[in-house]
């Protein structure tokens, strides 16, 4: 399953409607999204999306070339595969009572999660971690009962010296380089 | 220099070499409006619909190849403005579309025709801006105008809120524009081009689908030179007619639904297709599963995203045509396809696809070519959409580059009147003719007050039939000739031209029907022709909704016994 999700690196201008310009357009194109991250990036008045489509339902190279091609998106890359890490964060509300308290602490400690919130009925965890390590740790709290769940959607960066925006690296190379 | 807002905005125009605007002001746009008389270079052609607005301002963007400005007011102005929008982004043509906006504090709060009109576009524009800071117009306008012109041309709207207009700001044009999401890739990759020759060097059937691209890059030369160094017959799509010329021995008319026969024939039975700047659409490539079946595709567009989005690419190649086509040429050698053109030449003896039945009534095919023979085809040829559209471009020759003026992707029934306009003022000694169709001509009727008020010389050649044409015969092929709501009541249209100050004619006789027309092109203003033509005249060739171009149908010889080829050219 894991193979089929795209994460696409998007640097845009830091504009308004940008972010419904880039909906639009999935919506308008019939794109499925699985999530979609914002935040600023390393360059000032430039934001950094990452935006997660199902391979599967969705022509990932087509939604590329179609964000490209929007004037207020900079560069889209696909940085998925080994190479990339990919982090997410969820926080989630359990029920707790004083005697399977301990329990949950144990959980959250075995994932070295947080817990950033206790009250007399419930605890909210905070995890960070790629896809798969929260949704582990959501089915095992889910035994005690969701109050709540808020998740941030991936984030995602290649590995190694390289940006994975390329925002730097790309005009130098082709230079460089012959036919 | 201080200016007001609306002064920048004129003296950006000015900067960008506009000459003609097409609007109608109301509340929030006149600050603009009121500054118009400051600039007597801008002339300004007040139209009777926003919509003319539009399409006019694409028709001499189309006719020119310059970018078409249009204005509107805010609220009902500005959706009025939509489908010329739309259209212009379909057929990638460059318009700049300003909209007037409520002043800045109302914005949000539902004011009185405040719409937004930036979300509206937002699908159908190349690119659109809501200018909140009039320090910032010059440069928006620098922006619009080269993304509007540049890479794969569209529609871009600029929304200006009235205040906007009214204040005021130091005025400088901006020299450098700061865009650094757009690049548009104009040379084609080296080593892309290179497998492209091998390609053609290698093939035994190939044919070019030659689209609007190589009219929009101004490629005419460099496809010549490409057809005719291998001999590789040239099919062209409905938007690429007159791309390349089709008196020319390797033209083999154009594909798709009402496409000839044996050009629908030659990309059935093609084993590379040399596909350059169009966008296989579905009217052209019927269904895309059975679409050139055992070709290779080669496919050269400066839009990345055309490339592979409805058919499979071996050899994709991004970039502007006329540069592509220029590097290809210099990696191919003279070759000759003879058995191919053979064939070709044999399919087009055997389905002649053009030839007009010989019987009294006035066929609809046979003004058309009364029209060519007439003109010499030497004009430019504004159509509507549908029937009348289709038998425009099949029997009339087009050997004139860009000479034919269509609505394709978005098919906007209206189009031609106001398109026609635009063409006109944008070409003022070419001879312009608008082919129309009874139903489309009254959805933008009321532009024949512009061309009179504004003497715009356009021929006007109704198809009347009587009918929603192209519907009826769908009703009639597909419906069990259930004729729902096809029938139209039309007006005496000379009439209504005569009511407009627009000399007309109505013709009822086939010998009446040259001299109509001669009579139009010697009048010195507006003309219209309404010829009574066939009622149920149907298009063919036809590739059926959702059938492969190889199942095309071919007219059934209903009882007529003698049939004329004429001019097949």
């Amino acid at each position: 399953m894991a193979t089929t999700k795209h994460a696409l690196v998007a640097m845009v201008t830091d504009k308004p409607g940008v972010l419904n310009r880039i909906a639009s357009l999935f919506r308008r194109r019939g794109f499925n999204i699985e999530s979609i991250a914002v935040g600023h990036s390393e360059v000032p008045q430039i934001s950094r999306m990452t935006i997660v489509v199902d391979g599967s339902t969705t022509q990932v190279e087509q939604v590329r070339k179609q964000l490209e091609k929007v004037v207020d998106v900079i560069k889209v890359s696909d940085v998925t595969g080994e190479g990339t890490i990919t982090r997410e964060l969820a926080m989630i509300k359990v029920k707790a009572t004083s005697t399977n308290r301990s329990e949950i602490m144990q959980i959250v400690d075995i994932f070295r999660a947080n817990i950033v919130d206790v009250s007399s009925d419930s605890v909210a965890v905070e995890v960070t971690g790629d896809e798969e390590k929260v949704h582990s740790l959501y089915k095992l709290l889910r035994n005690f009962g969701i109050i709540e769940i808020a998740r941030t959607g991936v984030i995602a960066m290649t590995r190694g010296g390289e940006s994975s925006s390329m925002m730097e690296a790309r005009q130098p190379k082709s230079r460089t380089k012959k036919n | 220099m201080k200016m007001t807002g609306a002064q920048i905005i004129c003296e950006s125009l000015i900067k960008e070499g506009v000459e003609v605007i097409f609007g109608i002001l109301g509340g929030v746009i006149l600050p603009l409006y009121d500054t118009l008389p400051q600039y007597p270079q801008l002339r300004h052609i007040l139209v009777r619909h926003e919509q003319g607005a539009a399409h006019a301002a694409e028709g001499y963007a189309r006719a020119t190849g310059k970018v078409g400005v249009c204005f509107a007011t805010s609220g009902p102005g500005a959706t009025n403005l939509v489908t010329g929008i739309a259209d212009a982004c379909l057929d990638s043509v460059p318009i700049v579309a300003i909209t007037g906006q409520v002043i800045k504090p109302l914005i949000g709060k539902d004011a009185f025709q405040e719409i937004d009109i930036t979300g509206i576009t937002l699908p159908i524009t190349k690119h659109n801006y809501l200018s909140l800071d009039t320090a910032g117009l010059g440069e928006t306008i620098k922006e619009a105008f080269f993304l509007a012109r540049t890479g794969r041309p569209g529609p871009v709207l600029i929304d200006l809120p009235k205040d906007v207009q009214l204040n005021q700001a130091d005025f400088s044009y901006p020299e450098k524009l700061k865009l650094p999401g757009y690049k548009p890739t104009l040379k084609g990759h080296p080593s892309q081009i290179k497998k492209a020759a091998k390609l053609i060097s290698e093939a035994n059937q190939p044919v070019i689908l030659a689209g609007r691209g190589v009219i929009i890059s101004g490629a005419y030369k460099e496809l010549k030179c490409l057809a005719e160094t291998v001999q590789i017959p040239v099919v062209t799509t409905l938007l690429g007619i007159s791309c390349f010329p089709e008196s020319h021995v390797l033209s083999y008319g154009w594909l798709g639904m009402h496409g000839m026969a044996y050009a629908n024939m030659a990309v059935d039975a093609a084993d590379l297709i040399i596909a350059i700047g169009m966008r296989f659409d579905d009217r052209a490539t019927g269904r895309v599963s059975g679409f050139a079946p055992n070709a290779k595709v080669i496919h050269i567009d400066i839009d990345p995203a055309e490339i592979g989005k409805n058919v499979r690419v071996d050899v994709p190649i991004v970039g502007d045509v006329k540069s592509v086509l220029s590097e290809l040429n210099k990696l191919i050698n003279i070759k000759e396809n003879i058995e191919w053109i053979y064939q070709l030449d044999q399919w087009r003896k055997e389905h002649p696809s053009i030839m007009i039945r010989d019987c009294d009534e006035i066929l609809p095919q046979y003004v058309v070519r009364q029209i060519y023979e007439k003109t010499s085809g030497d004009a430019i040829i504004v159509t509507g959409v549908g029937q009348n559209q289709m038998w425009a471009a099949q029997h009339y020759f087009f050997d004139k580059p860009n000479s034919l003026i269509t609505s394709g992707g978005l098919g906007t029934m209206g189009f031609e009147l106001p398109a026609s306009m635009g063409a006109k003022v944008g070409c003022p000694n070419e001879t312009v003719w608008c082919i129309a169709g009874d139903g489309g001509f009254q959805m933008t009727i009321q532009e024949l007050a512009t061309i009179a008020k504004e003497n715009i010389a356009v021929k006007i050649a109704i198809l009347n039939n009587g009918f929603l044409g192209m519907v009826r015969q769908w009703q009639d092929l597909f419906y069990e000739k259930r004729y729902v709501a096809t029938p139209l009541n039309c007006p005496d249209f000379v009439k209504i031209a005569e009511a407009y100050c627009i000399p007309g004619v109505t013709v009822k006789q086939k010998r009446d029907v040259g001299p109509a027309i001669e009579k139009a092109m010697n009048e010195h203003g507006p003309y219209l022709v309404n010829f009574m033509v066939e009622p149920e005249e149907n298009v063919y060739p036809m590739v059926p909704p959702g059938a492969s171009l190889a199942e095309v149908m071919e007219e059934p010889k209903k009882g007529v016994s003698k049939w004329q080829q004429q001019n097949t050219l």
